[in-house]
């Protein structure tokens, strides 16, 4: 089964509000694409369109947030956190509402929309803001427990989107934990730390590897912000070295973050899978990702680069 | 009735303590806290606001979102004065470990109910804050937003003036404090406003013009607005930028300057004429 993570969007907020829990949604013209369209078919009142005005969208959902409510909210991640960064800076953080920002169409799996609708750098601007959560979740299940589980934990937080599907790699019923980075594979010569749709393309890596006898621990770093440090130690420890992967820049996102972590708390030979500094283009999303080498051939070639 | 005596004592009151406050903290901005001393007088002690000075999160208040946030000083005087904090806070204004930051936080003060500072958002927040609250059917609690008039520049104003018309939000009465001022010098020169009261009108808002200094006028236009059940109410309260000091009235050099001691003598003198009350 590969269903997208945006799928999960208007799911869980109509499971969220018939289970009672007050949860709204803010969308600027985007309901179709980022599926809020299924709380506003079945719950109509808890809707709000803006139109396209992502910066009123932000603080509309910051004001129903002050007003007691769980505001969750639309559009495209590029418009979301680009457009509207004041907003989430300095009313969202500022004042830690419990704004949660859900925006679909992250990385360059937007595929033909091109380099200005693929947001490259939207974990980067996410994860420096004060009391910002930072959730990448992997498939469908993970998107729809991390929706879950931001509606019920109080704060801002970001949880990242896509278009396309995305394969199934946790069971029905998943429990996101925030904070908690999730040993997939376990592996003793090299760490491949993932998020998103990178997940499985390091789980198809990991496979191609070990047919060469390379044994390669396969981590799902699903909350960005805050990091898990001890897990990352733990494996790097083991395996001295890391592959991070991610549909983002390799400035300032998930790869970043680790580094960061990892140069202070134990310094490893690290490579980033990652879109270089660039802005995406147009193309068929599986083209792209062979493209800007995302595939689990590149992440492979980057572990076998750090062995060699 | 409005007791238009207390409310003017008030806003003399407030405006002596905005002075101090801003000459004490050596930075912050009187011209604009000083054109909206009146208008937030009437809300905190002219019986517009529903509120609990003893109970900052009382769930039946109304919700003031100061979107000019750099006019936090007139904030500030008024929830002192109303007995949010002690007024020792105020000297505090802008310092380290304070209560009082440059502009309002809600996670430090009481009675701010959102943090704001950057312009053009509380309208929008406002806007959430009306739907929200609204959602319950017979609530009539209200939100009043207060914004600058070159706040208005920023487009996003207009992007909440939609919504709230396209939503019908009669619990939302946005304040515009008019006193035709900002940073660079005159809003008709530096970003051309132009008529204000009709831009909100063709937006479909209820607009009210006032005078911004008559308490007992802009008292009747809250009074008007929340009898207006059909939608949004702006109320464009006509002001002078540092209203109350000589030297400051309608000067945009005082828009974000502190006093100095001479300076500050002077305006305390200039606003001694009411006496502040040993109580």
């Amino acid at each position: 089964m590969s269903k997208a993570t945006r799928e999960a969007f208007g799911d869980a907020l109509v499971e969220l509000a018939r289970e009672g829990v007050d949860v709204v949604a803010v969308e600027a013209d985007l309901s179709k694409s980022t599926t809020t369209a299924k709380l506003a078919d079945a719950f109509p009142e808890r809707f709000f369109n803006v139109g396209i005005a992502e910066q009123n969208m932000i603080d509309v959902a910051a004001g129903l947030a002050v007003s007691g409510k769980v505001a969750f909210t639309g559009s495209f991640a590029v418009f979301a956190t680009g457009r509207a960064y004041d907003q989430v800076r300095n009313t969202v953080c500022y004042s830690l509402l419990d704004v949660k920002l859900a925006p679909t169409h992250s990385g360059v799996t937007v595929g033909p929309d091109g380099g200005s609708h693929q947001m490259l750098e939207d974990l980067a601007l996410m994860r420096v803001l004060p009391g910002m959560t930072v959730l990448v979740p992997a498939d469908y299940n993970a998107a729809k427990a991390a929706l879950r589980v931001a509606a019920l934990t109080p704060g801002p937080f970001y949880i990242r989107l896509g278009r396309v599907g995305a394969p199934e790699v946790y069971p029905e019923g998943f429990e996101f934990e925030v904070g908690r980075a999730h040993v997939l594979r376990e592996g003793t010569d090299v760490t491949l730390a993932a998020c998103g749709i990178e997940v499985s393309e390091a789980l198809k890596a990991a496979e191609a590897l070990a047919l060469e006898g390379i044994s390669a621990e396969v981590i799902d770093v699903a909350t960005v912000k805050p990091i898990d440090v001890d897990t990352l130690v733990k494996s790097v420890s083991k395996t001295g070295r890391i592959v991070t992967c991610e549909e983002h820049s390799v400035l300032g996102g998930m790869g970043s973050a680790v580094s960061e972590v990892l140069s202070e708390a134990c310094p490893v030979f690290t490579r980033r899978v990652g879109v270089a500094d660039t802005f995406g283009t147009s193309g068929e999303p599986a083209e792209l990702m062979e493209h800007f080498g995302l595939t689990a051939s590149h992440i492979a070639a980057a572990a076998r680069e750090l062995l060699g | 009735m409005p007791d238009v005596e207390l409310i003017q004592e008030k806003a003399a009151l407030m405006r002596r303590d905005i002075v101090e406050m801003i000459a004490e903290a050596r930075s912050g901005h009187p011209g604009g806290s000083l054109s909206s001393a009146d208008i937030v007088a009437c809300l905190y002690f002219g019986g517009v606001l529903r509120h609990d000075p003893s109970n900052p999160t009382w769930p039946e208040r109304d919700r003031f979102i100061l979107s000019k946030g750099h006019a936090a000083p007139v904030l500030y005087a008024a929830l002192a004065e109303a007995g949010y904090f002690g007024r020792d806070h105020l000297g505090t204004l802008r310092k380290l470990g304070s209560l009082l930051q440059g502009h309002p936080d809600s996670k430090k003060t009481p009675g701010v109910e959102v943090s704001t500072g950057s312009l053009g958002q509380g309208l929008s927040i406002s806007c959430g804050l009306a739907a929200g609250l609204g959602s319950n059917p017979g609530d009539d609690r209200q939100v009043f937003c207060l914004m600058g008039d070159g706040e208005l520049q920023e487009g996003q104003v207009w992007e909440a003036a939609m919504f709230a018309s396209h939503h019908g939000l009669s619990n939302l009465v946005a304040i515009v404090d008019d006193n035709g001022l900002q940073i660079d010098g005159a809003c008709s020169e530096v970003m051309c406003l132009g008529q204000i009261a009709q831009k909100f009108a063709a937006f479909g808002w209820h607009s009210i013009e006032v005078d911004g200094h008559d308490v007992s006028a802009v008292c009747d236009a809250f009074a008007d607005a929340r009898s207006h059940d059909a939608g949004p109410v702006v109320i464009v309260a006509r002001t002078q930028k540092g209203k109350g000091v000589s030297f400051m009235e309608g000067n945009a050099g005082w828009h974000g300057k502190a006093p100095s001691a001479d300076e500050t003598a002077r305006a305390l003198e200039e606003l001694s004429t009411v006496e502040r009350s040993a109580s």
